[in-house]
């Protein structure tokens, strides 16, 4: 009798999860990283393995970093907004997480590159530094290379309205 | 008008589906044999109904009724018909009445194939379909109706989403759902035995062909939705492991399990509970999949208009269906006794790794497919879980099973000798361990670098096809093979083969493409070649053209080898008019040993050189991954079709007519006598 039951005390757990899935907002956790600045790295360019992309080339400009991946289908979803925001002007560097470096350049050569420069960073080395559990995630940067801002998960236009746009307007007011 | 009917139809639908879940089961407790016979005709009635209701609203796509939003949300005057008529599945609303449809054909085969059964037993079975009926009736009709009007009718529609104006779509979900929804039958069987407490070997051989076609249905279902990915999603690849896909690959996960372990209950009497606990679970898996696909709590390439009220429904619908059957599963499967007793190396424990094997992949493939939704629902983070996890795990669990492929037809119910085994197999095992050492020797270096994986896949592909051969011979040890003999033996028996042999071809297709494909993206002008995978690629250009419904950038490619000329491939690159969505249609030549697949990118021409981007791939081996599933489906076929199914039932109608028989002489002569 007892071991009959276990199959439905899973299932009671797997409903519970599903219910709270149906209600869920994506509402933004602190990143212990906020406030902080951003760590130190360097990375092969995407395009050009030759070339650096590092932390240096962010400063003096409020600049939006996204770790993406080609086998994200979040990041898919993201991507129109992505590419809708570089063209009005937003700086988008992107860390182009556990990929390999032909599935991400068919990425963006098919659905566009919205991204001013993208670091390869095939062993997730520099992702893990800044804190990224799984893809999209994205980081507000402010001129002094602070990170003022994550996002888990992908930017919606509610919270790039709400949240982040807001945001970037302040940090470009102060002071480099 | 037309409308009208249909919409009254799944009105009365729901109506005959109340009485055929109810009475039957009610006279099968009380013993009222006139509400058990209601059963049957409540089942055909329910299928007449439901094809009234699916025909009216086929007639409305066909006919550009407007009038309904259904309609005028997803068609349009310029659609060709045929996939006007494939949009009626095309969302979410229509995809539900296929379902519900379907579900009235195995309700009908269930009526009209199932003459030798128990009166009581076929009562609980239909009875339970209608349980399952009365929900997606309800979910039709109160949050999902397909016949709901618009005042006044627009004059044009919507169209459908392009990327489903594709001939794979038009039969892709009809196959995948009947192999979903055929799950129900096996379940239904299940819970009638579980009711009646009577699980035994006569059960499983009741489900055994039912379970059958519907897994053919769901390996044709997945195949055919792997193919239409890759002709229509332009990315060259033929499976993402996206919530939908893995939707529809855990039920077939747990199916295969369920028709392994329903051999073994029907043979060896048992592994009873467990069987019964398969069969609820491949239909859970099914109705899961179908909340994941249609709340929209995953997202997916997949993912149609999302609502969380539906979601709330089906996930009602969910904890009524599966919750109450694992209490009654929890209530009865611990009085279940199994009797069968076998030793650690026999075909009983082969089967149980099997069926360990597959359920903890499924369950794996489920926890991953979860877990971006259980890490939202725990800490509010959005992920996506890629195909590095997926591959491995899968990768992990399936060699094992690969290898035991060949044991499971080999060894004996009860025991056998191990080493009696191993040198049976001497000859498969010699010639996959020479496959092995001489794919790592001669095999030309990839570019993907993985050639230890490479000599394994081959490794794997020759163990199972010359085990199988190996198999075969070993029956006919003691007897003369000979043609004759082969044609005595069932047909179930080439079905398992086949089946068996659809993963060898599977095994070595993934193998060669993996490390063999090749592609390259490239700028290319008016009068250039590319050459790639020994094959010279010329770029003639690039010319608009009009279709139906879209216009279109079509490319112009000539294909030749050294000096012979190929094909000529013509990818394009449309816009459809009325969402104005870009879609990009590859170009493809197909054929056994190897695909040319080419995808258009962007115009980048400078000075109007007329360059653009193009992507090219060269893959070896693609068309064995769709050949592997067309042979298991068939081997499902062969397997379903087994004569003795069929003169078993008509032996248990003879067998209880010549007891009646015997039990009426019975009481004449002591009628007589006294």
């Amino acid at each position: 009798m007892a071991r009959s039951v276990i199959p439905l005390v899973i299932f009671g757990l797997l409903v519970a999860v599903l219910y709270k899935g149906l209600y869920l907002d994506p509402r933004e956790i602190p990143s212990p990283l906020i406030g902080k600045p951003a760590p130190e790295f360097s990375l092969p360019r995407l395009n050009d393995p030759q070339a650096q992309f590092s932390k240096q080339m962010l400063l003096g400009k409020v600049t939006l970093v996204n770790a993406w991946a080609s086998w994200c289908i979040t990041c898919r979803d993201e991507h129109q907004l992505l590419l809708s925001l570089a063209k009005e002007g937003v700086p988008i560097y992107g860390i182009n997480y556990k990929d390999t470096r032909e599935d991400a350049q068919t990425y963006l050569n098919q659905l566009g590159n919205p991204y001013v420069m993208n670091g390869h960073d095939f062993t997730g080395r520099v992702g893990i530094d800044w804190g990224v559990v799984a893809t999209p995630e994205s980081f507000l940067v402010d001129k002094k290379g602070i990170i003022r801002y994550k996002q888990p998960g992908a930017i919606t236009p509610e919270v790039w309205a709400k949240s982040i746009a807001p945001l970037i307007a302040k940090l470009n007011q102060e002071p480099g | 008008m037309i409308t009208d009917i249909g919409h009254f139809a799944l009105v009365l639908t729901l109506g005959v589906a109340l009485l055929q879940a109810s009475l039957p089961m009610a006279g099968s407790f009380t013993g009222n044999r006139a509400w058990m016979a209601l059963a049957r005709p409540a089942g055909q009635t329910q299928f007449v109904l439901v094809a009234i209701a699916f025909a009216a609203l086929a007639y409305a796509f066909l006919t550009d009724n407007f009038g309904l939003v259904y309609v005028a949300q997803n068609s349009n005057t310029q659609m060709p018909w045929i996939y006007k008529f494939s949009a009626v599945w095309g969302a979410h609303e229509g995809s539900l009445l296929l379902w519900l449809f379907i579900l009235s054909v195995w309700t009908l085969a269930i009526t009209l194939f199932s003459r030798g059964l128990p009166e009581e037993y076929i009562a609980r079975v239909l009875s339970v379909m209608g349980m399952i009926s009365i929900g997606f009736t309800c979910f039709l009709l109160f949050t999902s109706n397909p016949f709901q009007e618009i005042f006044p009718a627009p004059l044009q529609g919507r169209e459908l989403n392009p990327l489903l104006q594709d001939p794979g779509l038009a039969i892709h979900p009809p196959m995948l759902y009947t192999g979903y929804v055929g799950f129900s039958v096996a379940f239904a069987f299940a819970l009638a035995a579980l009711i009646s407490g009577r699980l035994d070997a006569t059960w499983a051989r009741w489900s055994r062909p039912w379970t059958t076609v519907a897994w053919m249905f769901l390996t044709i279902g997945i195949g055919l939705g792997s193919w239409w990915a890759y002709n229509e999603l332009g990315w060259g690849g033929w499976w993402f492991w996206d919530p939908v896909e893995n939707a529809s690959f855990m039920p077939w996960l747990v199916g295969t399990a369920l028709i392994h372990s329903l051999a073994v209950t029907e043979k060896r009497d048992t592994f009873k509970a467990w069987t019964v606990l398969l069969a609820i679970i491949a239909f859970s898996l099914s109705l899961l999949g179908t909340f994941l696909v249609r709340s929209g709590v995953l997202t997916s390439v997949h993912a149609f208009a999302t609502d969380p009220e539906r979601g709330l429904f089906i996930l009602i619908f969910l904890g009524v269906v599966i919750g109450g059957s694992l209490s009654l599963y929890a209530w009865r499967g611990g009085q279940i006794r199994s009797i069968g007793h076998f030793e650690l190396f026999s075909r009983e424990s082969l089967m149980l790794m099997n069926n360990v094997l597959l359920v903890v992949t499924a369950f794996f493939i489920l926890l991953g497919t979860l877990y971006p939704l259980i890490l939202d629902a725990l800490t509010g983070e959005k992920i996506s879980v890629g195909p590095p996890y997926f591959n491995l795990v899968f990768m992990l669990l399936m060699t094992p099973l690969v290898l035991l492929i060949v044991l499971g037809p080999l060894v004996r119910w009860k025991g056998q000798n191990l080493w009696e085994t191993v040198k049976t197999l001497r000859v498969p095992l010699g010639v996959s361990t020479a496959g092995f050492v001489l794919a790592l020797l001669l095999l030309p270096p990839s570019k993907h670098g993985r050639l230890a994986m490479t000599a394994m896949g081959i490794m794997l592909g020759i163990w199972v096809f010359s085990g199988l051969i190996v198999s075969v011979r070993e029956k006919f040890r003691h007897r003369k093979l000979s043609l004759e003999s082969l044609k005595a033996l069932p047909v179930s028996y080439y079905g398992m083969l086949l089946g068996h042999f659809g993963i060898a071809v599977f095994v070595t297709g993934v193998t060669v493409l993996n490390t063999y494909q090749t592609d390259d993206d490239m700028r290319v002008t008016p009068g250039q070649q590319v050459q790639i995978g020994g094959y010279n690629f010329r770029f003639e250009g690039v010319a608009q053209q009009r279709g139906p419904n879209y216009m279109a950038q079509r490319g112009t490619i000539s294909v030749s080898q050294g000096d012979k000329y190929i094909t000529t491939l013509y990818p394009e690159k449309r816009v459809y008019m009325v969402q104005t969505m870009p879609m990009t249609e590859a170009a493809i030549d197909d054929s056994l040993l190897r695909d040319l697949y080419i995808s258009l990118g962007e115009p980048v021409g400078s000075a109007g050189d007329g360059a653009w981007l193009m992507r090219i791939y060269y893959k070896p081996f693609q068309r064995w991954i769709w050949l592997a599933p067309l042979l298991m489906a068939i081997g499902g076929f062969l397997a379903a079709s087994d004569r003795r199914y069929r003169q078993r039932q008509k032996q248990v109608l003879q067998d209880t007519v010549v007891a009646q028989q015997l039990l009426d002489e019975l009481l004449a002569t002591s009628a007589a006598k006294g």
